[in-house]
């Protein structure tokens, strides 16, 4: 009895990347366990993947570009001419994944339930870009009153509280996707955090993917969707999540041919691979920013010429060539390479102009300093940047310097408290806009956890969210990061990249900034083409 | 009998009570806090997941409305995995680690006493000195580097097993293994020592002078007292075995319970914590207790003590 209880994994489904490339069936680690399976409570990257499979938004992120979208539950889309109402029309033969037709009400009753408190939703203030989202949220106005209206079943309009061009990149993100209700209010409590609809037998989207089997802490499998509106299209039979969160397990397990792509890749071993294995390793950016965050209230640290000569005090490169070793960029600001945005280029590794900043603010040499640390999570990569660059600020400007690893969920509250001096910390892009490397250090906003608050750059941001031109708009936000980073709460170090293995079997992986797979696009070859790794990945 | 076995319970209860009080208070008094996440938490969302919980309540109140969930038998929801029971989690949990302990017993039980007996009877010859060195590198060598270099031997190059996870009816064989020669080390060690004590013991010599074969001599008269290490030494350890360790479940990725006793305070789950915890707790008592028991059933002296 015992045995069958444990080992109900086995059975049918392929566990290693040959039968799983025949079968079609997708082996891929996502790192982490999901937290939750109701769609609008996700908010990790590991839930997104996830949740890439089993639903569908009204625009889906273009497969082959960055900076455009293309039709998912809607087939076409319109705006008024200062881009604030948008009208969706829905495709029509939209469906759920267990055959109920699929309306444009859909969508409103999904926005109405994400923007109630009761829900606990973490990313709904996403949608307080919609007319009256923030005052429904506050329970000032009625459910009626939100800028989100089913013209008809097919037709879906949207008043946005302002001018929104690159509103259909926004609208990619999960908080703009639509949850069943006639399933939530059958099994429970629309708001209620234990109704069982996202069990295995019960969860239902509107995606390329439906739920086949959810074994916690093993794997999440699923299948292809015949209701699917392009299920014609979808090219595998279904996908199956691992959440192997350590990466030397997860690179074993793909040399022992049992995944299709990895997570990561040991830091270690990412040379090795990109030297002699490239055609297994897939390594780009990744739309990331990874940073040094400051407490601005600290002695020393809340004078701005402290905080830049630490700046002109990295040396970047050498701690991508050095430690981290797989082709990231040196960040001179904080917004990663994005088209049609001009990047700051504040910082660079300029010794000079960093030790005469530092005897400016009264300490030359670093004599007198107070002694600070650098706060970490326990990680081995964070640990390696923190102790290169305690070296480097000890040597370049005679600064000491301690480093401080905190178990994550420690870490996460010792920022949010102000409980620290230095913070390494790493920003993923939500949706592909340079707003969201921007908008997080408004005053007293929830994620700038520096004290650092500028009237200036708070107003550049309200400006923005006005403003109707697209190029305009993204010169305002330019001038907001120059705020941003001349004042620097903020130190930035690298753009990150991923670097997974990638099966031979695999086509269309896309090396994209956001990372999102392409669930509907994506296919698998069989038999495998030769590779540099055969020897291992394709024996059994 | 009868007031020793309720005495003994009586004291259990104490036992397992008190654990289950120090758990809940100390959980509480370590920094971090179950909700936090990378992107903050706007105010508003952080109060609806506080209230949800009960966290808003004073402390003595969370504590006694707990303890009257435990006593019914409910060991509440998880904090960090959202919508998912605690006892599921434990459910689907134990019984992998249940799998992999027994088997690892086995390995350390099949390995470990007969090298330890042999060690014992060719005292001083390579047959000791073999062995005996063999169980002193596996004391030494941790599990977290005897797993790999199995998984690199049998898994990568031999291809003879998966190098993680848990699909196959063989998939217990590794992690059992890395696991089973640790406590076989263990085990060989402490056979060695009861037997050779043992084998002074002048009624082993009047076993010999009366002529019963050497075998008999070693694997029926020696064999019980020489064990009685061993024997009280895996008492205790059945309960550390079969729920599961933190890095051999790292290791072959095994959905087991010993990640769980972990992870959740990396997470602060405070309701995970404490179900693992008690958990644990009543299985070492209850072992604990039926040794006891089991003593004193053998042995009356314990009895009237």
């Amino acid at each position: 009895m015992l045995a069958t209880a444990g080992l109900t994994g086995c059975g049918a489904d392929p566990i290693n990347a040959r039968e799983g490339a025949r079968e079609k069936i997708f082996l891929i680690n996502n790192k982490a366990e999901p937290r939750f399976l109701d769609l609008q409570r996700c908010n990790s990257v590991t839930e997104h993947h996830i949740m890439l499979s089993l639903y569908q938004g009204l625009v889906s992120e273009n497969r082959d570009s960055d900076k455009d979208v293309e039709p998912g539950m809607a087939e076409k889309w319109e705006a008024n001419a200062d881009k604030s109402v948008w009208t969706f029309h829905l495709q029509k033969n939209a469906k759920w994944s267990d055959g109920t037709p699929f309306t444009a009400h859909d969508f409103v009753w999904s926005y109405r339930r994400m923007l109630r408190k009761e829900l606990g939703a973490q990313y709904a203030e996403m949608l307080y870009l919609l007319k009256n989202g923030l005052p429904l949220y506050e329970g000032k106005v009625k459910e009626e009153e939100l800028g989100a209206r089913a013209l008809d079943d097919a037709t879906l309009e949207l008043t946005l509280v302002g001018p929104t061009p690159h509103f259909p990149l926004i609208a990619c993100h999960t908080s703009w996707w639509p949850v069943p209700r006639h399933v939530i209010e059958k099994h429970g409590g629309i708001y209620d955090v234990m109704n069982p609809w996202t069990d295995e037998d019960k969860l239902v989207g509107n995606g390329p993917f439906k739920l086949k089997r959810y074994l916690f802490r093993q794997y999440l499998q699923v299948e292809r969707n015949p209701h699917y509106w392009d299920a014609a299209n979808v090219k595998l039979d279904g996908v199956r999540f691992y959440s192997i969160d350590d990466d030397a397990v997860e690179e074993r397990l793909f040399r022992r041919g049992q995944l299709h792509a990895t997570y990561s890749t040991p830091l270690s071993r990412i040379p090795d691979y990109l030297k002699n294995h490239p055609d297994i390793v897939s390594n780009y950016t990744n739309c990331a920013s990874w940073y040094f965050r400051v407490n601005t209230t600290r002695p020393a640290l809340s004078d701005v010429r402290v905080r830049r000569a630490l700046a002109f005090a990295l040396d970047r490169k050498s701690i991508i060539d050095n430690v981290l070793r797989a082709r990231q960029q040196p960040a001179a600001g904080m917004v990663p390479p994005m088209a049609g945005y001009t990047q700051v280029k504040e910082f660079s590794f300029d010794l000079p102009q960093a030790k005469r900043l530092l005897a400016e603010a009264g300490f030359p040499e670093g004599k007198g300093f107070p002694k600070f640390n650098i706060l970490i999570s326990k990680n081995e990569a964070s640990r390696q940047i923190a102790e290169a660059v305690q070296a480097m600020w000890r040597q370049n400007l005679g600064i000491s310097v301690g480093v401080t690893q905190q178990d994550f969920s420690v870490y996460l509250t010792s920022q949010q408290k102000l409980d620290y001096d230095i913070c390494w910390a790493g920003w993923n892009a939500d949706y592909f806009d340079p707003a969201t490397f921007i908008d997080m250090w408004m005053t007293d906003g929830g994620n700038n956890e520096t004290g650092w608050s500028n009237k200036d750059f708070d107003q550049l941001l309200a400006d923005a969210k006005q403003c109707a031109d697209a190029q305009e708009r993204l010169a305002i936000l330019t001038k907001a990061e120059g705020i941003l980073m001349r004042d620097s709460p903020v130190l930035p170090l690298y753009f990150g990249t991923r670097t997974r293995l990638i099966h031979p079997a695999v086509k269309h992986w896309p090396q994209r900034l956001l990372d999102n797979p392409v669930w509907y696009h994506l296919d698998l070859v069989y038999p495998p083409p030769a590779s540099s790794m055969d020897a291992e990945l394709n024996r059994n | 009998m009868l007031r020793f076995t309720l005495n003994r319970l009586a004291q259990s209860i104490v036992v397992i009570l008190v654990v289950f009080s120090l758990t809940f208070f100390m959980i509480r008094l370590a920094p971090g806090d179950p909700f936090a996440s990378p992107k903050a938490m706007p105010p508003d969302v952080r109060k609806v997941l506080v209230e949800r919980y009960g966290l808003d309540k004073p402390l003595a109140v969370q504590y006694f409305t707990t303890m009257g969930s435990y006593l019914k038998g409910d060991l509440l929801p998880s904090m960090s995995y959202q919508g998912m029971w605690n006892s599921k989690i434990i459910k689907d949990a134990f019984p992998i680690s249940l799998i992999i302990g027994l088997s690892a017993l086995g390995v350390a039980l099949g390995l470990g006493l007969p090298a330890g007996i042999i060690a014992a009877v060719r005292k001083n010859t390579w047959l000791d000195y073999g062995p005996m060195s063999l169980a002193l590198i596996g004391i030494c060598l941790p599990t977290f580097v005897m797993g790999p270099i199995l998984i690199a031997i049998f898994g990568l190059k031999w291809r003879l097993f998966n190098v993680a996870g848990w699909f196959e009816k063989t998939d217990w064989v590794l992690p059992a293994v890395t696991m089973g020669l640790i406590y076989a080390a263990y085990i060989a060690r402490m056979t060695r020592g009861g037997m050779l004590e043992v084998l002074n013991q002048d009624y082993i010599r009047t076993a010999r002078a009366k002529g019963v074969p050497g075998w008999r001599v070693v694997l029926v008269h020696a064999l019980r007292g020489g064990l009685l290490p061993v024997v009280a030494f895996l008492g205790p350890a059945l309960a550390g075995i079969t729920t599961g360790s933190f890095i051999i479940e790292k290791i072959f990725n095994l959905p087991g319970l010993g990640q769980h006793f972990v992870s959740s305070v990396f997470n602060r789950d405070y309701s995970l914590i404490l179900a693992t915890v008690v958990l644990y707790a009543v299985l070492l008592v209850a072992v604990n207790f039926l040794t006891d028991l089991l003593v004193a059933w053998i042995n009356p002296k314990v009895r009237l003590s």
